[in-house]
């Protein structure tokens, strides 16, 4: 197994994706950081109250864990990327050359995803919390990093975007073909679990409890909130309870895939 | 030195069937390949020689019969890297992948380490290409680093998919030499290929499949004796030509006009085993007329087209 798990590490580090993807991520989460920070704390020209009461909490929901509300697409591509490229490059048959258990593959790249979504979210939510926190003090307002819970949220966010990670892996295993693989996250990301949450709101407490175990929703639980939640957009999953249902995604999709696409004959 | 043996080394394919759906990739084939040996692995395109080593190699599974290395299904090679080094025709590389980053996402599971992968990529001869991306390597250099990549775990069998395909003449020869080296080292290899010519200078043993059956396996040696001289001669003394064969005990062969051939105003036989010198100079002994005198001898690209050939009407299902 470690001899997989160094060979699945050195193939995610090998090629420039993990830093072209992270310097994008960097980027993007360092410019929502600073427009949430900003328009949470920026009285509206006109004199009216701001929509969102500003409060510790929704400071700590709304701008520290923008990473996990909008930024998760980045470790869940690099996971799935690390399943599809090898199908769409035919690395695959040198893959199962080196390792004819198909199972193992897998659950070495389970493995090696989690420092790589590991490094995704602390690169992605020190990008957040830095430009979001330059904002906030350079606006007059508390930055909130003295404060303990603040860390901890914090914390959460890196945990909820590691995760990310493996599901993409599920992703990629259950989904083989690059582009369609890619043409799902987004939709789904982007648009698809944003769509399925107001749906669901609609159908009363039965379908706000099925929308708190979507995978977006549930990553937003073990960060402690977000954006959404502090708009009063459906209710979120104990954190802990989140962890699970983001690491029950990723292996219920691995092993899916193990029994489905992995069985086949390698092209 | 590791002697050859029945055992280890042997790759055996036994009643091997492949079906997808209604096509009959391949067709109860059997052969063995020993150790110390090149062996060729011939056929057309689409005789079924890819899908026969992808189900060697565990990638696909048969419809029914087995193959085995060295007595073992691939998936029960404990180590398989050490044992077996396999390139396959579509065996691909990511494009932005340098080459020595390609053979170290491998090394680790054939116990090789990065001074290994860089001797290795100066033995295939990229040394200098080591730190580029396979993106800009030629159809020869992948080649190139697809052999290195079979060598990482210094394995007993080598089994190649078309290896000389976009190597240029003196690639060619060099790869030549140098699966004679291993062969001589006591290992078992594999070279497929569409052309007997490409290989017929360095593999000791032949299996020719067409349409997924076996045609033939033998020596390259008893491939060769199957190449008979054959002579044709034609005289318009039908009498004199038949009492010369018969006084010298040769071995005439399609008396009479082939159905195909242009109208011959004279008699003609064609005569095995006897050059065009010989039968000219008895001619000339017996005072005999000849009208035609021409060899005939089948070079071994033509018995392995003849081969290929009359299978493929016959076992196409």
């Amino acid at each position: 197994m470690k001899t997989s798990l160094l060979s699945e590490y050195r193939k995610l580090t090998t090629t420039r994706m993990w830093w072209v993807l992270l310097i994008a991520m960097a980027a993007y989460m360092a410019f929502l950081g600073a427009v949430m920070a900003w328009s949470m704390t920026v009285t509206p020209a006109d004199g009216s109250t701001p929509a969102i009461e500003v409060t510790d909490e929704t400071i700590r929901s709304s701008v520290y864990a923008t990473a996990v509300t909008f930024g998760y697409v980045f470790p869940v591509i690099i996971g799935a990327l690390s399943v599809t490229g090898e199908f769409r490059h035919k690395t695959i048959s040198p893959t199962f050359l080196a390792e004819p258990n198909r199972l193992r593959v897998l659950w070495a790249k389970l493995g090696a995803s989690l420092p790589i979504g590991a490094f995704y979210g602390l690169v992605g939510t020190l990008a957040t919390a830095a430009a979001g926190a330059s904002v906030l003090a350079l606006t007059g307002n508390p930055t909130l990093l003295g404060d303990s819970e603040t860390w901890a949220a914090l914390g959460r966010s890196v945990l909820a975007l590691t995760l990310w990670a493996p599901v993409g892996v599920g992703l990629g295993a259950l989904i083989t073909n690059q582009v369609v693989a890619i043409v799902v996250v987004l939709v789904y990301t982007q648009f698809l679990e944003a769509i399925l949450r107001i749906g669901l709101g609609s159908l009363g407490d039965v379908g706000t409890t099925i929308s708190t175990y979507l995978p977006g929703a549930a990553s937003e639980a073990i960060a402690g909130g977000s954006v959404f939640s502090t708009m009063g957009m459906g209710e979120l999953l104990p954190w802990a309870a989140g962890v699970v249902v983001l690491v029950g995604y990723a292996l219920v999709c691995t092993v899916i895939g193990a029994m489905t696409t992995f069985r086949r004959d390698a092209v | 030195m590791e002697l050859p043996d029945d055992g280890p080394g042997t790759v055996s394919v036994r009643n091997l069937t492949k079906h997808f759906g209604s096509v009959h990739a391949v067709q109860d084939l059997s052969f063995d390949i020993r150790p110390g040996r090149v062996t060729g692995f011939l056929g057309p395109n689409g005789s079924g020689k890819t899908t026969t080593l992808r189900m060697l190699l565990g990638l696909a599974t048969p419809t029914s019969g087995t193959a085995t290395i060295s007595g073992r299904s691939y998936a029960d090679i404990p180590q398989p890297l050490r044992e077996v080094g396999a390139a396959l025709e579509a065996t691909s590389f990511h494009p932005g992948r340098t080459g020595l980053d390609h053979l170290r996402t491998y090394a680790p599971y054939a116990g090789a380490d990065d001074a290994r992968c860089v001797g290795l990529l100066e033995q295939v001869g990229l040394g200098p290409a080591a730190r580029r991306r396979v993106g800009g390597y030629s159809l020869g250099m992948r080649q190139r680093l697809a052999l290195a990549t079979t060598l990482l775990g210094d394995p007993q069998v080598l089994l190649l998919d078309e290896p000389s395909n976009g190597l240029d003449p003196e690639g060619i020869r060099w790869l030549r030499g140098f699966l004679r080296h291993l062969a001589a080292l006591g290992k078992t290899v594999l070279v497929s290929s569409h052309m007997l010519s490409e290989v017929q200078q360095s593999v000791d043993d032949v299996v020719i499949i067409a349409a997924g059956r076996l045609v033939h396996a033998s020596s390259m040696a008893e491939l060769s004796a199957l190449a008979s001289t054959t002579t044709l001669v034609a005289s318009p003394d039908a009498a004199g030509l038949k009492a010369l064969v018969a006084s010298r005990g040769w071995t005439a062969h399609s008396l009479g006009e082939p159905p195909d051939a242009p109208t011959t105003p004279t008699p003609s036989v064609e005569l095995d085993g006897v050059t065009t010198a010989e039968v000219g100079a008895a001619a000339f002994a017996a005072g005999l007329e000849l009208h035609t005198l021409m060899d005939k001898s089948e070079g071994l690209e033509d018995i392995f087209l003849r081969m290929i050939a009359s299978d493929v009407d016959g076992a196409a299902r």
